[in-house]
């Protein structure tokens, strides 16, 4: 989407609301991981245990092995924070977009809102098959193919070489 | 590139920078949400000062191998011997294949990765020669194999035993443990601790005049949360408590004792006369061999098999002793079966003197009343409560407890909105950190009683596993158990006051310093075959 000049070519209210849509899922993801972090009695155990379909042992053998479960606990954790982080600043946005879609899917496999499933963790709202996962995974998708880190963040400082080139 | 790539106007600064102070924001308000967090934790933690208990001290296993034996190779000593290392082959098997299907099941795992004990099972003792063999069979490894025996007495003349688990009907445990410490064994015993009045009297006197180690199988006692409950009702916690609320909620055929009768069992296999004892003489009944908790000749009812777990997990917490009357009711409403037992049973426990200090003027931090509900006909759960003046206490595998809103101790919290009624002011959970993976109904009810599963540092252990591991460190190192004779004797006459209540219909008291029933004469006692 970028002019051959190197200067975008979405329009002003397409470049804001995209670097909006950024900062809300980064400060979204950089709080579950902050929340986590401060909480010591956390783990991602009992999330784990409480999955369903198609991949739900995959997800209990990582809960049933405290070493297993000690490394997803820490990726889970530092991950959402350097994710959210790399949203919310614009840097190494694309990455940081990757490593959310890679985050949530995880979610979203553990937890499939399908016909018949129940979870003992409570939810605030009523989905079948598409829930909050999903729609954040498809927001991120969105950011991927249309990125703002170089419009509005500091991929734009950093990556000045490569100016010219298509935005990384 | 020529050098005007490389300059940073003080356009792309701002634009490189816009991120920056919603990052600001973002810690800010993080930073804000989490002092109020925490500050409102804080002052209600500092104020309850509530410390996870740890557990009594247990020693070293090492020193010479322990030999011990089992009286009573039922689904309960099969439990308690593998518990000390010795899983039956059947169950090895048969967890293999569970935990191949099914990798949530970690319960051969657990057992392979537990402490060895550093015990050898020498004798096996069981009237039905089926069981007999099979844990004969469990104890079988390294070219060692255990004695069988059908008669405990002839058991217990044999020198090389240390120590016995008795896990048989209740009315065979008295005349077992009495022979067991005189033949110089120690003991661990199931509950009921005993079948009758006089025979505990009995029972309390020989072992104390042994000086053997004796422990009772209520191991709930090892339960982190109860060890918790025990320390925040001493620092009042929950204000003057006068109220107690348990129950047992059960729905099942496994739960009202509607055992499998063993296709093998008959009087060639079973040795009818053993099993019956001092129980009143009648034919060979292969429905009372396997069921006999639906008979009081062998049983204690819901008295003897759940009251007490009930009674004892609060006597573990509050040590309120033997209640100075009681009173129960009941009747055989679901299982119409020809058992004699009931089927739905209440008991009240009057407790007029207790006292554990209030937080409320004198005069009123006196008197408890223990309620006991049960029914084997809806396994509806309804929490065990002990309710204070000052709050609430849900006591089970976690410990979650509610302000009460006329709380005089917790009158300013409320007030200034620190402790929101609508919320547990407080939660504890002995697994955190851990995973939990207790399925069905019977097993969560268990579990919430403390009678499967433990924590020790987060960690699930089998508290069965804790409580024979306290009895065999105890007669190793000479450190007290934590459900020794006084816990038991106290279990026990007050599980038997709860039954000679329903069975004459009287309120039963209880006087402590003749150790006998107040109002219920010997023969009205031999007359229901409790004396």
């Amino acid at each position: 989407m970028n002019g051959t000049n190197g200067i975008s070519s979405y329009t002003p209210a397409q470049t804001w609301l995209l670097v909006i849509l950024r900062m809300l899922i980064g400060w979204h993801l950089l709080y579950e991981g902050v929340v986590k972090l401060w909480n010591p009695g956390w783990s991602a155990g009992g999330y784990l245990m409480d999955s369903q379909g198609l991949f739900a042992n995959l997800f209990y053998k990582m809960a049933a092995n405290p070493s297993v479960l000690g490394v997803v606990d820490f990726l889970n954790v530092w991950g959402l924070i350097l994710v959210g982080l790399g949203l919310l600043l614009g840097i190494f946005t694309r990455l940081a977009c990757v490593g959310g879609i890679v985050l949530l899917a995880l979610y979203f496999l553990s937890h499939p809102a399908l016909i018949g499933v129940k979870y003992a963790m409570p939810t605030e709202g009523s989905y079948l098959f598409v829930n909050k996962n999903l729609i954040e995974i498809a927001a991120l998708c969105v950011l991927l193919v249309f990125p703002t880190g170089k419009m509005a963040g500091l991929d734009g400082l950093l990556f000045r070489k490569t100016v010219d080139g298509p935005e990384t | 590139m020529s050098e005007s790539k490389h300059t940073i106007n003080r356009r792309d600064a701002i634009k490189g920078l816009a991120a920056i102070p919603v990052l600001g924001a973002f810690l800010l308000g993080a930073d804000a949400k989490s002092d109020h967090d925490d500050e409102i934790k804080q002052e209600i933690l500092d104020e309850l000062n509530i410390e996870p208990a740890t557990p009594n001290p247990t020693g070293s296993m090492n020193g010479d191998v322990l030999r011990v034996g089992i009286i009573g190779y039922g689904g309960r000593g099969e439990h308690l011997i593998r518990s000390i290392g010795f899983a039956s082959p059947k169950w090895l098997a048969d967890m293999k294949e569970n935990a191949a299907k099914d990798p949530k099941d970690t319960r051969l795992k657990d057992y392979l990765e537990q402490e060895k004990l550093n015990v050898q099972l020498t004798a096996v003792c069981d009237a039905f020669d089926v069981r007999g063999e099979m844990g004969v069979a469990a104890g079988t490894a390294d070219g060692f194999k255990p004695k069988q025996y059908r008669d405990y007495r002839k058991m217990l003349e044999d020198p090389n035993l240390d120590a016995v688990v008795i896990a048989t009907p209740d009315h065979l445990h008295a005349p077992m443990v009495i022979a067991a410490v005189q033949a110089g064994k120690h003991v661990y015993v199931e509950k009921c601790m005993t079948h009758k009045v006089r025979e505990t009297v009995e029972l309390y006197d020989a072992v104390k005049k042994s000086g053997l180690v004796f422990q009772l199988g209520h191991q709930h006692r090892q339960t982190a949360s109860f060890l918790t409950a025990r320390e925040l009702v001493k620092k009042k916690v929950l204000g003057h408590i006068n109220l107690i609320q348990t129950n047992t909620n059960r729905n099942d055929d496994n739960g009202a004792w509607q055992w499998e009768i063993h296709e093998k069992g008959n009087p060639q296999t079973i040795d009818w006369d053993l099993f019956l004892g001092n129980a009143p003489k009648i034919p060979f009944n292969a429905e009372h061999y396997f069921r006999w908790r639906k008979w009081w000749a062998y049983g204690t009812g819901l008295s003897g098999d759940l009251l007490t777990h009930d009674y004892d997990r609060i006597n573990c917490v509050l040590e309120m002793g033997i209640p100075a009357s009681c009173s129960a009711s009941g009747g055989i409403y679901t299982h119409r079966d020809g058992r004699d037992v009931p089927d739905v049973f209440q008991v009240v426990m009057e407790y007029p003197d207790f006292t554990m200090g209030a937080t409320q003027e004198a005069g009123k931090e006196k008197g408890m009343t223990f309620v006991y509900s049960s029914t084997l006909g809806n396994q509806y759960d309804r929490g065990t409560l002990l309710m204070g003046h000052d709050a609430t206490l849900e006591l089970g595998e976690q410990l979650i407890i509610h302000a009460d809103p006329q709380s005089t101790r917790y009158k300013e919290f409320i007030e200034n909105g620190i402790v929101n009624l609508e919320v547990p002011m407080y939660a504890y959970d002995p697994r955190a950190k851990g995973v939990d993976a207790v399925t069905g109904a019977t097993a969560k009810y268990f579990a919430n009683k403390g009678l499967m599963y433990t924590y020790r540092d987060g960690k699930r252990v089998d508290s069965t596993f804790l409580h024979l591991r306290e009895w065999l460190s105890a007669i190793r190192n000479g450190h007290k158990v934590s459900c020794g004779l006084e816990e038991g004797f106290q279990e026990a006459i007050s599980a038997h006051m709860a039954s000679v209540s329903f069975r004459t219909g009287k309120r039963v008291e209880w006087d402590a310093a003749n150790r006998k029933l107040k109002n219920v004469s010997d023969a009205e006692l031999a007359g229901i075959g409790m004396l």
